[in-house]
């Protein structure tokens, strides 16, 4: 079959489906939607549908990022919009079924949005609420819209006619095209790609490789997976376009064992483009061959880093190389090797099949196009998000992200993940782009967006970062190696109350040494949310230096759990919940805390009555309640 | 030891000749076995032509590979930066306490085995804990006891 012969079979399938007579029911099943129970909810509405003698066409979608409201249902009645329903559960799925499927009201209480054209009274559009509104799907373009198992859904919604186009020029022309774009590496350090692929195209050499680096190991990011999950091919049509540039004949996707799913999807995507003849030898009737391989990566953080995640693939340790010869001189067994990251694959398949044009409308002047984030931690709409590069860091947290659950106040937010910054409130109006962040002394990283809220501890927080980059070292560079471990020590001192006033200089002398030091990124970024969190935040350490008390009464070292004597019923939860048996006390007698036996779980907090909220958490704050249980004074209200 | 290549002749067998095959044997034989006995690493040290001690040192260099036997159910959690920052530490306290064990440790009974992962990709329904293959999120320190203590009625 010729492409033109695919992509008319794939329009009139895709035709029919949209068309159909017979109801659409889209449930996402990606891992977070799994996670949230979405394959429970999936078996109850089969149930459902046999129940009621309905037939209905299942797909199975990926993530729409918006997973604050997993498990998402769209239920499509022929001729009218896709209705997404939120936060579905398996008790939801009948009144849904009987009320729309059967009855026709579509339930606009339980819907967050349309999707698609027409309307339907009392439900808004799904892209025109504010957390999709700001967004720009680029490489998330087909993500919760279309069944990932499917090449047909891919094909007909434009997919891989960017290959097709690509192989009708030469590569030259292709690389020209993709340095017009503006494109820059989405794995972090934002290098151009179209000059990525110029070096190792003129790199000389018979056997080239191009690999896809799916070794997303940030704590706190998961754009790969979400993308693979969700578009699988929307990386294969950016590696195959790469391929054709470079010159290269094999390549490899570098994926995490633990992402199943995703090895899964880009499995079955792999078959299919193989059975349409879009990779293998000579594609679609040109003289491009190329052929793929899998290779998953066994948990090694530092692995992605270029050098090391090559030596990954030949077998040995991944500990990064010195670089120059750079990868696209003598990469993957010696050969001129280039590795871009799957966001960036993503942005390539949609550049080569919108056009320049097209995609360089978003973005600032130095940074084209979008981003895909994904925002958590302590705000309100939790989820994968893509914005144009440009969009500043209040508009995500508050526009988007709907802001801080609760009512708490913003502490900070952490671009870049383990080599990135903690960004104080005062930089909200920092326009996002990879020049800014690294102004601010953080770095745009692979896209994990962490927001902290006035519970959360600074220092802490630098502490839990440094102690995974510690961890993750590979021991290569004496200041990585030891370096690292000095400065987590001085940080555990510091959280324990157990810091000296010198520490705080010494942690920063110390940090920009291991900076300079390092041989490869991970060493060069790891002091980061150190350093960007004395930067900013420089009071909260001292605090913990000084006065031994941990502004957030986080640290739990440095804070005190007691029952307010005022606000104790005597109603024993906590007693009972607590693990160490330390609270002392009895039916109608005001619990007193232990604290040579209190361990500081928390526990009692979570489990007091709200309408009591007797138990208080301080730092370094005197406290004065009973050495013993005695009466409660008041009334009871029961 | 023969017996021990019996086991592993035809997990190994496609991958004679291959460059760089060293870390999807030892995958492949982790899925086999649960775990990479000495035993196993010799026999595949001999088929690759390596010395044991490196293999030991790519194998314990990636976090997939264990040296010791696994638990029945294997409790991660996730230590993620979303899960740290809504209080991961105190589910993996509570687990620790609760199981008697720390992080990379397996309960005597081999019933359980405690690890922690550095990011689940969960992060919305963060704290999260994997048992096994099922996912509970928003985890706090009681929810972990009840899980633990429906799991031990199962029995």
């Amino acid at each position: 079959m010729t492409f033109d012969e695919i992509r008319s079979q794939a329009a009139s399938e895709w035709e029919a489906l949209e068309h159909s007579d017979k109801p659409r029911i889209y449930i996402g099943t990606a891992t977070c939607g799994r996670a949230s129970g979405a394959l429970t909810v999936l078996e109850a509405i089969k149930s459902e549908l046999a129940k009621h003698n309905i037939e209905a066409t299942i797909i199975n979608v990926g993530c729409i990022g918006l997973c604050y409201a997993e498990p998402l249902v769209d239920i499509a009645k022929p001729g009218r919009p896709r209705i997404c329903y939120a936060s579905v559960t398996p008790k939801m799925v009948p009144k849904l079924i009987e009320d729309y499927l059967v009855n026709d009201n579509p339930c606009p209480e339980l819907a967050l949005g349309t999707i698609g054209d027409g309307s339907v009274d009392g439900i808004p559009k799904l892209f025109d609420l504010p957390m999709l509104k700001p967004q720009v799907r680029v490489v998330l373009r087909n993500c919760g819209l279309i069944d990932p198992e499917n090449i047909k859904h891919y094909i007909a919604t434009g997919g891989y006619s960017g290959l097709a186009r690509a192989l009708g020029m030469k590569s030259e022309e292709v690389i020209e095209e993709v340095k017009a774009s503006g494109l820059r590496g989405r794995g972090g350090a934002g290098f151009p790609t179209g000059r990525k692929w110029e070096f190792c195209r003129n790199s000389p050499g018979e056997v080239k490789y191009i690999i896809c680096n799916a070794d997303e190991g940030d704590p706190g990011a998961f754009m790969n997976r979400s993308l693979l999950e969700g578009d699988p091919h929307a990386m294969l049509e950016g590696i195959l376009i790469g391929a054709y540039a470079i010159g290269a004949t094999e390549g490899y996707i570098y994926i995490r064992a633990e992402y199943p799913l995703a090895i899964e999807r880009l499995e079955v995507a792999l078959r299919q483009i193989e059975e349409y003849g879009l990779i293998g030898d000579n594609i679609l009737g040109s003289d491009f061959s190329f052929h793929i391989k899998i290779k998953q990566g066994a948990g090694a953080f530092v692995c992605g880093e270029e050098t090391a995640l090559m030596a990954s693939i030949e077998g040995k340790r991944g500990m990064p190389c010195p670089r120059p010869p750079f990868p696209a001189q003598s990469g993957l067994w010696g050969k001129p090797t280039n590795i871009n990251n799957v966001g960036t694959l993503g942005h390539v398949s949609a550049i080569l099949q919108r056009g320049v044009k097209w995609y360089a409308q978003y973005g600032t002047e130095k940074c084209k196009g979008t981003k895909v984030f994904a925002l958590a931690g302590k705000v309100n709409r939790t989820g994968l998000i893509e914005v144009p590069m440009g969009i500043t860091l209040k508009e995500i947290i508050y526009g988007v992200g709907g802001g801080i659950p609760d009512g708490k106040g913003l502490k900070a937010v952490q671009t870049g993940g383990p080599s990135g910054g903690l960004l104080p409130p005062s930089l909200l109006d920092l326009p996002v782009d990879y020049e800014e962040l690294t102004k601010a002394g953080s770095i745009m990283g692979s896209g994990g967006m962490i927001v902290l809220d006035e519970d959360n501890c600074i220092v802490e927080t630098a502490k839990f970062f440094l102690s995974f980059t510690q961890a993750e070292s590979c021991g290569k560079c004496v200041p990585c190696r030891v370096g690292t471990k000095q400065m987590l020590e001085m940080l555990e001192d510091i959280c324990n109350g157990k810091g000296k006033p010198e520490d705080i200089e010494l942690l920063e002398n110390l940090a920009n040494d291991i900076k300079d030091g390092s041989l490869c990124a991970l060493g060069g970024t790891a002091p980061n949310p150190v350093l960007t969190s004395i930067r900013y935040f420089r009071d909260e350490y001292e605090e913990h230096v000084a006065k031994k008390r941990c502004p957030a009464a986080f640290c739990q070292s440095l804070v005190t759990y007691y029952i307010d004597p005022e606000k104790c019923e005597g109603c024993m939860i906590c007693a009972r919940n607590c693990p160490a048996e330390a609270i002392l006390g009895d039916k109608r007698m005001v619990h007193v805390i232990d604290q040579d036996k209190c361990i500081k779980c928390g526990v009692c907090s979570d489990v007091c009555p709200p309408k009591f909220e007797a138990v208080k958490k301080v730092s370094g704050e005197e406290i004065s309640v009973p050495s013993e249980p005695i009466p409660v004074k008041k009334a009871s209200k029961d | 030891m023969l017996i021990m290549r019996e086991q592993l002749s035809p997990i190994l067998a496609p991958y004679s000749g291959q460059q760089g095959a060293l870390i999807p044997i030892l995958q492949e034989v982790q899925k086999e076995l649960g775990y990479l006995p000495e035993e196993a690493i010799s026999e595949i040290a001999q088929f690759v032509g390596l010395s044991d001690s490196e293999v030991y040192g790519v194998a314990t260099f990636y976090a997939q590979f264990k040296f010791t036997p696994i638990g029945k159910k294997v409790v991660n959690v996730c230590r993620g930066t979303a899960c740290h920052v809504r209080g991961a530490d105190r589910i993996l306290q509570e687990l620790e306490r609760q199981l008697g064990i720390k992080p990379g440790e397996t309960t005597e009974d081999l019933e359980y085995s405690l690890e922690s992962i550095a990011c689940f990709g969960s992060c919305a329904l963060a704290p999260v804990v994997v048992i096994n293959k099922t996912v509970y999120g928003r985890m706090t320190p009681t929810k972990v006891r009840q899980i633990l203590a429906e799991g031990k009625e199962q029995q």
